[in-house]
This record gives C-alpha cells, structure tokens and sequence, in this order.
C-alpha cells in the first residue's frame, strides 16, 4: 500500500487543507487565468457585443485516456464545438470535476494539463470551477462537466427550419475514429490500431467556413450517434429525405476495416472533431475550399443531398450501387457476437 | 475475376437468374444477412431471386427457456451473469436482463469468454455465469476460457451451456422440406472453424448448392452467382468464394479447443424444438463448470412470446414483414423477439435498412 499518497482519497474532496492544497497545488497552476486565479465564488465576465451562446454538457468515458485523448480533451472539445457550431466564437468554460476517489493524482495531472492545453488551442478560458471527490464505484474514476459561453458572430444563423430540398450536406473529415480508438482501449475488447480519436476543437475550421460569408444554413458536429444519428435528427427536423452516397464518405481504410470486423456501421460510430455542414449547392465549393485549406478539414467531402420525399428518411447509395436507410442506432451499439 | 466491376457481377446474375420462376438462396449467418443489407446488395437482386435469412444469428436460435434460465440465475443475490451485450436486450417471460440489472441484478457484459473467466478471478466472492451462445465460431473461445478456469483454479466461474452447431440446423431444414431452397450462401465465420468440406452432405446428400462467402460486396455478390449459376443448371457443388480465409479442412486447433471440452448434445433451437446433436455439452471431466449443475436449473418447456413469429423467421418461413408485430408493437426499441433485437437478427435489419412503407408498418419510426 505504498502508492496511497499518489491517489485520490476522500478527504482531498472534503473542503478543508487537503482540497485547498489539491486545487492550489495541481489545478489552479495549471489552468490560471485571470478569471479563475482569484478563486472567488463566481467568475466576472465583462459585457460580449452580440448575442450570448450558452451550452453545457457532461463527460464519462472509458478508458480516461485513449490513442489520440482523453477526458480532459473531450470535456473542452465538447463544449466549445457546441457553441462554434452554432456560429459563436467560444469565450469562457467552467469546468467541474467529479473525481472517484482512488484516482492516481499523477493521471489527474495528465488530464488537467490536457485541459489546459486544449483550452489554449481552442482559445478559450476556464472561468471558474468546483471540485468533488466520491466515494469508489464502478472505478470509472472521473467524471468531468463543462458549461460554456460564447459570442455569436454576426449574421450566423444555424436553424435547421432555413434547410431546404436541394442543399448540400459537408462533412470535413474520416469519420468513426475517435468511437473506434476508445473502443481499442477499452478493457475486455483491447487490439492494437493505428487508430486516434479525431477529438479536437473545431472553433478555427469553423472560423474558416463561416468568413467565406456563405449561406450556412446548419452545422452540427456528429458526436454520438454518429453521423447517422445527426442525418435522421435532420430528416425529423426538416422533414426533407437526405440522400448520401458511400463513396463519398471520408473513411480511413483503417477505421473502415475496424468496423468491418467489429460488425460496427462507421455512420454510427462516435466522432468528436467531425461536423456536418448544410450550405446551398452553389455555396457548397467555395465553402469546400475553405474547409479543406484548415488542418482539421483537409479530407472534407460532400456527402449528399436533401431532397424532397413522401416518406422521409436518409437513404444511402452503397459503393456496390445499392441502397439502403441509415437510422440512428438504437443505443449503444456494440461489437457483434461473432 | 477481380477486375470485373461489381455492376458486371449484377448483370451476370441478371442473365443467369433469368429463368422464369424464383430462386431461394438461404444465408444461413446473422452477419451475412446484415452485411447483404448494409452494402446494398440484398436492392441489387433481380425481382425473381429472394435471399432468405436463416437460423444462423445466435440470439435468435436460443430458446425463450435458457433465456429465462439466465434471468433466474441474475436474479440469485450470488451470481453475476457474463454475457455477449446482444443477450441483455431479449425479453424473455419476466422481462430482460437488461431490466433485471436495472433493478440490481449483476449483469456484466463482456466481449469474450476469458473476460468473464477474468473477472471471476477479481471477485472471488461471487458466482460468475458465462451465457455460452452462439456457434463454431464463439465455441473454441468458451472452451479455451473452461481450460483457463480450470487451469488457475477459478471456481467460481460456470458456462450456462447454450452453443449450437450450424450443421445439424441445415440438415434439419432441409429434412423438414417445407422451405424451398436453391441454394446456401455458406457463412464465413463459422467456415473458418470447420471447413468447407463440411457441407459436403449438404451438396451430396440434399443436392443443393454450397457457396462459402465473404463479407465484403464482391464477396458475397461473386457467392450468389456462383449459386444462380448452379441452379440454373440444375447442379449442385461445393464452391468456395472466400478463399482468402476459408480452407478445405477449417481450424483444426480451434475445433480441438471444442472437442476437449464438449462433447455433442441435443439442443433446442428457438421455434424449431430439439435438433439432435446440433448443441454442446460439457464433457466429462469439465461438468463442474456446467452451470446448470452448480445451481440446480434446468430448462423448462420452449415457447414463443403471443404472436411473435421469430421462429419463423429463422427458418426461412415468412419473412419479417409477414409477421403482424413487425414495425408496430415489435421494434428495435421495444422489441419483442429475437430478431428484432439482435443486431445480427433478420427483423432488425429489415427494419433498419428498409425504405418506409406505406401499410407496412415501417412508417411508424
């Protein structure tokens, strides 16, 4: 039982010398800004000029880390995706974290570290925060909230009601990787890939899309679900049938050949730096370019279409010339039995 | 072959399937049924040539009873249940496994055997059920993690018996004689551990056409015309259009693995009753891994749930659409058989793959 200084216990949770030393001795030094280094109860955010996005979301993932990330990662990325996809440029996150106890305080560091680095890389800040430790559980270790804010560009309006028959569906990259990389780590289902997570904050790709001054009609980034999980929501939401086509889906030969014997559809597969695009066709090259000028967008592609139907639903054009409906999966959707 | 484009493959089966009646071509594997659906070749087939899903998806085939069985062990404050993540959705007579753990149950999904065999390890203090389902395929790895257990001495791990053979179903099909089939789109995983050889009676006995197929488009494209070909020329081979994994003689290693441990058994398959030795039981020498022994259970009398026809389905008879609960009180989020559950199940795939149609059901997602 040597190790146990080098862990989480309860106590580092329980408000008094040991919380105050882990947040000033591992986390504030590491994330400090000057709206969270004055530890005060809340951060103080000065006026924004136009309109105020606000989204939050929650982190669990297993394992914490895996080929190309981490929890950390995925808890920025996360949120500053959801407002850079609603065309607001992200300001300011606040960053809770719920930390079993048992964790080793040296993959606690590795993670706040990659907080910080990605919130640099996303440009935005951690505000403001909280701490609690919980008793062991299942031994998912860390459990991780964000909520963020951002500014809404001028002149973006994302509102899937704006989409109509004829406009043209973007994605800006391989699609699959970053559910397949955490499923190669995972215990019980461990195989060696060249396979990383494509988890990354998509602010500047975006930037790019949006300063081309097309009509973008809608952006969403095709988390769980996958993209098959964002085309139905489409077709519910526009009540417009999408056509897409297989071959021109981005798909590493890698993650395609994973999923092929994991009995997995890449089109519900996880993604977390992976975004559909809606724009008018007679936007959709100059906002192709655009994309594939940005690192994150180099393998962008134009997947398909809406299109008008009695019974909407998305269809896909296999690469053998069949067709076939793509739903959203039902659940979880796991490797197959043999 | 391999620079002929997979639409010159379709004309070629076109041309050949040209015959004025139908040609039943029966994939006997879950994996293929999906794989048919998911690459678009099951809309490429001419109007006339129909593939029939067969009793090849391992959640299908097991019966309602050693569902139950699973339940009423989950329910035992002792016992974790170790299963395969498609199990934990099929509602057997008092509700799923996935409720039971909803209610407390320790129901632990895993991907392989010898998971569960490591998890008993870590808990020491509690009985660990491993639900052994499905065919050649899932078998050797269930007898490689009973050779494990008893070699580091875990005894608190158990298999509830449940493989099945693909054979013996084939035969019993075919016996019955009330599915018509032109042919058998062989499947690849299972072919892998046994063989093309093995379905020679197939060929021999029952006069029917046996291709091996692969998975991919080409594959499985190059498989059925290699079928059509033969049933319009009234022939019957054995052919193979996956050699890149399949041999003559299979995976002897692994069929070791297989006979070391288990020994064949009778077995009841769901809606089809007892296929004489077309299961597996655990041989002498190994019974104190038998699950059912250990706890004293044993499997009650099969039965379908009202008005599912699953049973049906997996042999062939009707397809999905046929059945009244398809699409309307049966659906992938509330499924009441098998087939609707399984991802490798026939129902679920027609539901997730096929076009809405009006009065079909479907409509209503």
């Amino acid at each position: 039982m040597s190790d146990t200084r080098d862990r989480i216990v309860l106590a580092h949770g329980g408000g008094g010398e040991m919380t105050r030393r882990l947040l000033a001795e591992r986390i504030i030094p590491r994330l400090a800004n000057d709206l969270l280094s004055p530890l005060a109860d809340s951060a103080v955010l000065a006026p924004l000029k136009g309109s105020i996005c606000f989204t939050t979301d929650a982190f669990v993932v297993q394992p914490l880390e895996f080929p190309g990330g981490d929890i950390g990662r995925l808890a920025v990325c996360g949120t500053v995706n959801d407002l850079a996809v609603m065309g607001a440029v992200p300001k300011v996150l606040s960053l809770a974290l719920v930390i079993e106890e048992g964790l080793l305080l040296s993959t606690l560091d590795r993670i706040i570290d990659s907080i910080a680095a990605t919130a640099r890389e996303a440009n935005v800040v951690i505000g403001t925060g909280d701490t609690k430790v919980v008793e062991r559980r299942g031994g998912d270790g860390l459990t991780i909230t964000t909520a963020g804010i951002g500014e809404l560009r001028e002149g973006a309006r994302i509102d899937a009601r704006r989409i109509s028959a004829g406009d043209v569906l973007i994605v800006n990259g391989g699609i699959a990787e970053h559910g397949l990389a955490v499923m190669s780590a995972r215990e019980g289902l461990a195989f060696d890939t060249d396979l990383c997570s494509d988890v990354a904050p998509l602010t500047g790709l975006l930037n790019a899309i949006f300063e081309t001054g097309a009509d973008v009609r809608f952006v969403r980034d095709a988390t769980r679900g996958g993209v098959a999980g964002l085309l139905a929501d489409l077709v519910d939401d526009t009540g417009l049938a999408i056509e897409i086509r297989e071959e021109a889906v981005p798909l590493s030969p890698v993650a395609h050949h994973t999923a092929e014997v994991l009995g997995l559809d890449p089109l519900t597969v996880a993604n977390e730096g992976k975004c559909v695009v809606v724009v008018p066709e007679r936007e959709a090259e100059r906002v192709l370019v655009a994309c594939k000028a940005h690192p994150l967008g180099r393998q962008a592609a134009i997947i398909g279409r809406l299109v008008e139907s009695d019974a909407p639903c998305v269809e896909l054009v296999t690469g053998a010339g069949g067709r076939r409906v793509v739903q959203r999966p039902y659940g979880e959707d796991l490797p197959r039995i043999c | 072959m391999s620079d002929t484009t997979l639409q010159d493959i379709c004309r070629q089966i076109a041309e050949a399937s040209n015959l004025g009646r139908r040609i039943n071509l029966m994939e006997v594997c879950g994996t293929h049924t999906v794989a048919l659906f998911r690459s678009g070749v099951k809309s490429l087939m001419p109007a006339n040539v129909r593939l029939v899903s067969g009793p090849g998806c391992p959640v299908c085939v097991t019966s309602q009873a050693y569902l139950d069985v699973a339940c009423e062990l989950a329910e035992r404050p002792e016992v974790t249940v170790c299963t395969y993540g498609d199990m934990v959705r099929v509602p057997g007579r008092t509700g799923s496994l996935e409720q039971r753990r909803a209610t407390g149950a320790r129901v632990v999904v895993v991907y392989s055997a010898r998971d569960a065999v490591k998890y008993a390890a870590r808990h020491p203090d509690e009985q660990v059920v491993f639900l052994a389902v499905g065919f050649e395929t899932t078998a050797p790895a269930t007898a490689a993690a009973v050779l494990e257990a008893e070699q580091r001495k875990v005894d608190n791990f158990t298999v509830l018996p449940g493989h099945k053979l693909v054979m013996p179903a084939m035969r019993a099909l075919l016996s019955a004689g009330d599915v018509p089939i032109d042919g058998f789109i062989c499947p690849g995983h299972v072919s892998v551990v046994i063989g093309v050889n093995a379905y020679r009676p197939i060929v021999e006995e029952f006069g029917k056409p046996c291709t091996v197929a692969g998975f991919e488009p080409r594959q499985m494209l190059l498989a059925i015309l290699s079928l059509v070909r033969q049933a319009a020329a009234g022939e019957a081979r054995l052919e193979n259009a996956y050699g890149v994994a399949v041999t003559d003689e299979g995976n002897a290693a692994a069929r070791g693995f297989i006979d070391q441990v288990f020994k064949p058994a009778n077995a009841v398959w769901r809606a089809m009753g007892t296929i004489p030795d077309s299961g597996l039981a655990l041989r002498w020498g190994y019974e104190q891994f038998d699950a059912f022994a250990r706890f004293g259970v044993t499997l009650g009398e099969d039965y379908e749930p009202e008005g599912c026809r699953c049973g049906e389905v997996i042999q062939g008879k009707v397809e999905p659409l046929e059945c009244p609960l398809f699409g309307e009180s049966c659906t992938p989020a509330d499924p009441v058989g098998p087939c609707m559950v399984s991802s490798e199940g026939t129902c679920a795939a027609w539901y997730k793959y096929n076009r809405p149609r009006a009065g079909a059901g479907v409509a209503k997602r």
